[in-house]
């Protein structure tokens, strides 16, 4: 099992790394460069002398590799380079920000699990019958709709019409509770689909007659047997949406003005800052790399047939 | 005086095709009845209508299945909990499917006796143990904290009539208990079941298309076609001298060391 | 001997009621987008500096904007990009992903773990972000949005067509087409693929919608088509800076995309539902 999960973090890293000479490498072939912008934003001529400064100034003047092992060396101690918009070393201007983002992302998490679990599984049970129909149509809205309607279309209803939650995210305790319901809501649709459609799975399975031969009450079978099985198609699927959970954080931090790296990133890019970009990826990719690799290792403590080395059927 | 009384009984699925077609059968305490027929006959659905183990949309459209006087298609689903695993219990083809794949067998096992009974844990192990070396397996504390899939099919087999026995149930329902065995395993484990009515009394209802453990086991025999009850009737009645065409062809078609060539 | 015909359940009469429903729009969108022209009540670019934020009325259907533009039609140009851009990208994205994941799981060995890790590296990644950074970088405008969205989303089909090949490679019914002397080609061509493509359907209808979202969600933060073109999400991002005076701004924008996704969300879970009888399973 240890064996499993250094590989694992092996693998990982190498992703990390291809993605970040990537990213890299993309910006270093545009033709435009955070230099030139600077200088227009600044009105600064754009003769050859102020570009070389400049360019010497953020050690634009080096060779790819060159630049990126800087880079690299940089990452590894905490240092993105440096941001031109900001005007301040990327590392601190998302690092204040980050935990903001962070905040966010599990305030929305919590959400979705309170509501799409319990739905997700009274839509399993009653399979057909009227709350099932019921659940399954606005799960089915919740997947179409777009997040960002959703949360403007709060706004209005909640901020501007009726005036009880405040506009911007930041002013007080309440300034949450709109960006983590348009968040946690779009979310929660997916896994109220994706649970139900597990649980109905696991619902035909043969071991549920053999309990129920035994005289094993239903909510315990619901409880004890199938939600346990469950939770192995669950959990993979929660790794991987987490990803989607992130993404959608740009988009609500924009729009409820939350001052997270989300934004922060959002201002960087008509900048074209692309140190801050790239440092917010990164972050963005690291983290979700140690979500996926949590869930991986979670696989050896649910599943007693991967722990004990089943072969496949 | 019958323990166990079907009358008229028809089961329909949710397309509306009709999986029993007015069924009557009945069993005498103690008695070893077997139902045989090919796949798709309704024999399955018989056996799990009377544990109310059909399948959603599986109804009983009509008749009755009385088990001591009480009509078990009128019950609650309280009260049929209460009797299954206590009074009726059942045998499953794959018993390994039978059991959920990740709960060792002693966790599954404790919670089949505590859901009638509560006692200690000690008790509990010890009561499941008995019953497993009764059945012949002695390596039963690597049984106990092991997953189904680490079992053999024989042994699973063996776990799960005990499992379904612990409880002295009066009425045993067996679908196809040795199809999926091996032909020497498939003779322990029926002449396991033999014993069973032997010791404890028990009827026997066991669902099987292998004529020559039906006729070694049963007292009485039926066979069913396609729905509906061809012929029901005592053991050596059906084996040797089948009044119906259907039953006569189901017996011609075990084949016969010097008898009658098919291929050529 | 006679065939029974057993009569449709009610269930499955649902499932092809709501395909043809959903089929019915889709095509009537695309119409739409197509032919926005004719559909179009006024010029989407132009200004009627006397109109501006109108509410909805007999002349402006959906209303007007801050600078007096007709909603309605730019709702249906906007449709045009929209529409175009997820066709276009999930043609790429499935023709692409579908061959390397056939291709991966066909020929398997060392070609198919290259493959995979290669698609594990994409895919441990958050999408969106990606896609959002990449634009960012390579600028906006059609081809580039077109581009940097097919980059990070072809690895779903790799992987679902590798998969559904794999499932089958192993069917006796190849073995046979194999030693009847068919070759590599002519199995992947005639047997393979048929019997993957009605499954990838589902993925297909899925994707269009899902491209449709996060075009709009791109121009919402200001990385679609430039303005003046019209682009749903982008006037989003304009009626939330006039949510008091003008709501309408707001609704219809939203509205449309909302219903064309539902449409073609349903077009894929009814086609699910029709091939595998079974039970619905989302």
């Amino acid at each position: 099992m240890l064996k499993q999960i250094k590989d694992r973090i092996i693998s990982l890293i190498i992703i990390l790394i291809g993605l970040s000479i990537l990213t890299y490498g993309l910006t270093y072939l545009l033709p435009s460069n955070p230099v030139d912008i600077l200088i227009e934003s600044l009105g600064m001529t754009h003769d050859p002398e102020t570009v070389e400064k400049l360019n010497k100034q953020y050690g634009y003047d080096k060779p790819f590799w060159e630049q990126y092992w800087n880079w690299l060396k940089g990452v590894f101690h905490g240092e993105f380079g440096y941001s031109v918009k900001y005007n301040q070393p990327v590392s601190e201007a998302l690092w204040r920000k980050l935990p903001n983002t962070i905040k966010l992302a599990c305030s929305a998490f919590s959400m979705t699990i309170l509501i799409s679990f319990p739905l997700g599984i009274l839509s399993a049970v009653y399979k057909n019958k009227i709350a099932d129909y019921i659940i399954r149509f606005m799960s089915f809205i919740g997947v179409s709709i777009p997040s960002f309607w959703l949360g403007l279309i709060l706004i209005y209803l909640l901020a501007v019409k009726l005036g009880i939650l405040p506009v911007s995210g930041f002013s007080s305790w309440k300034g949450i509770i709109m960006p983590t319901i348009t968040l946690g809501v779009t979310n929660a649709a997916y896994y109220i689909r994706r649970i139900r459609a597990v649980m109905v799975e696991q619902l035909n399975e043969e071991y549920i007659s053999g309990l129920k031969s035994r005289g094993v009450s239903k909510a315990r079978i619901i409880f004890l047997h199938v939600l346990p099985n469950s939770l192995l198609a669950v959990i993979t699927m929660l790794g991987m949406s987490f990803g989607g959970l992130l993404g959608g954080t740009m988009i609500v931090e924009t729009i409820f003005g939350w001052n997270g790296i989300g934004s922060a990133a959002m201002g960087a890019i008509p900048a074209r800052d692309y140190p801050l970009i790239q440092g917010y990826v990164l972050w963005m990719g690291f983290i979700y790399v140690i979500v996926n690799l949590l869930v991986d290792i979670s696989y050896q403590f649910i599943d007693p047939r991967i722990r004990r080395g089943m072969e496949q059927k | 005086m019958s323990i166990l009384q079907i009358e008229h009984c028809s089961i329909c699925y949710q397309n509306g095709a009709p999986a029993v077609s007015d069924v009557s059968l009945s069993a005498e305490q103690g008695e070893i009845i077997s139902i045989v027929g090919e796949s798709g006959s309704g024999k399955t659905t018989l056996i799990r209508a009377i544990l109310g183990l059909l399948p959603p949309g599986g109804r009983v459209t009509e008749g009755s299945i009385l088990f001591d006087g009480r009509d078990l298609v009128k019950l609650s689903e309280k009260q049929m909990e209460d009797l299954r695993g206590r009074d009726i219990a059942m045998i499953f083809q794959d018993v390994g499917t039978s059991m959920d794949p990740i709960r060792k067998i002693g966790s599954q096992y404790r919670e089949s006796i505590a859901v009638h009974e509560r006692m200690s844990a000690e008790a509990y192990r010890s009561k499941a143990v008995t019953m497993l070396k009764h059945m012949q397996l002695t390596d039963t504390d690597r049984i106990m904290d092991a997953y189904p899939f680490e079992l053999s099919g024989g042994m699973k087999q063996r776990v799960g009539i005990a499992m379904g026995m612990t409880a002295r149930p009066r009425l045993l329902l067996a679908d196809e208990p040795t199809s999926a065995l091996d032909v020497t395993i498939q003779a322990q484990v029926v002449r396991q079941m033999r014993q069973l009515r032997d010791e404890y009394g028990a009827t026997i209802i066991l669902v099987t298309h292998n004529m020559g453990v039906a006729s070694y086991l049963s007292d009485r025999i039926g066979v069913m076609c396609r729905s509906r009850m061809v012929e029901f009737g005592a053991r050596d009645e059906i084996i040797f001298h089948p009044k119906e065409q259907y039953t006569r062809d189901l017996l011609d078609a075990v084949p016969k060391l010097g008898g009658k060539r098919y291929a050529k | 001997m006679k065939k029974s015909k057993k009569p449709m359940s009610r269930s499955r009469r649902a499932a092809w009621i709501r395909f043809i429903i959903a089929a019915f729009f889709a095509v009537l969108f695309v119409a739409f987008a197509l032919f926005a022209s004719s559909f179009a009540t006024h010029d989407p670019l132009q200004t009627f500096y006397d109109h501006m934020l109108e509410a909805p009325s007999s002349t402006f259907i959906f209303g007007t904007d801050q600078i007096g533009r007709d909603i309605f039609s730019r709702i249906l140009y906007g449709g045009k990009t929209s529409l175009l851009i997820a066709f276009v990208v999930t043609g790429i994205v499935a023709a692409f992903g579908i061959f390397i994941g056939t291709a991966a799981g066909f020929i398997g060995g060392v070609f198919d773990s290259v493959l995979m890790r290669f698609c594990d590296m994409l895919m441990a990644f958050p999408g969106s972000i990606f896609t959002i950074a990449l634009v960012s970088f390579i600028g906006t405008g059609i081809p580039n949005l077109i581009l940097a969205m097919s980059l990070t989303s072809w690895t779903g089909f790799a992987r679902i067509s590798r998969s559904l090949v794999l499932s089958i490679k192993n069917n006796v019914f190849i073995e046979q087409a194999r030693l009847g002397g068919a070759s590599d080609w002519k199995i992947l061509m005639v047997y393979i693929i048929p019997n993957v493509l009605p499954s990838l359907l589902v993925n297909i209808f899925q994707s269009i919608g899902g491209k449709l979202l996060t075009i709009s969600g791109l121009s919402l933060l200001g990385l679609g088509s430039p303005p003046p073109t019209p682009e749903w999400g982008f006037m989003l991002s304009e009626g939330k800076n006039f949510m008091y005076q003008a709501p309408w701004m707001l609704m219809f924008p939203g509205l449309v995309i909302l219903i064309n996704v539902i449409i073609f969300n349903l077009l894929s879970d009814s086609i699910q539902e029709l091939m595998n009888p079974k039970e619905n399973n989302w």
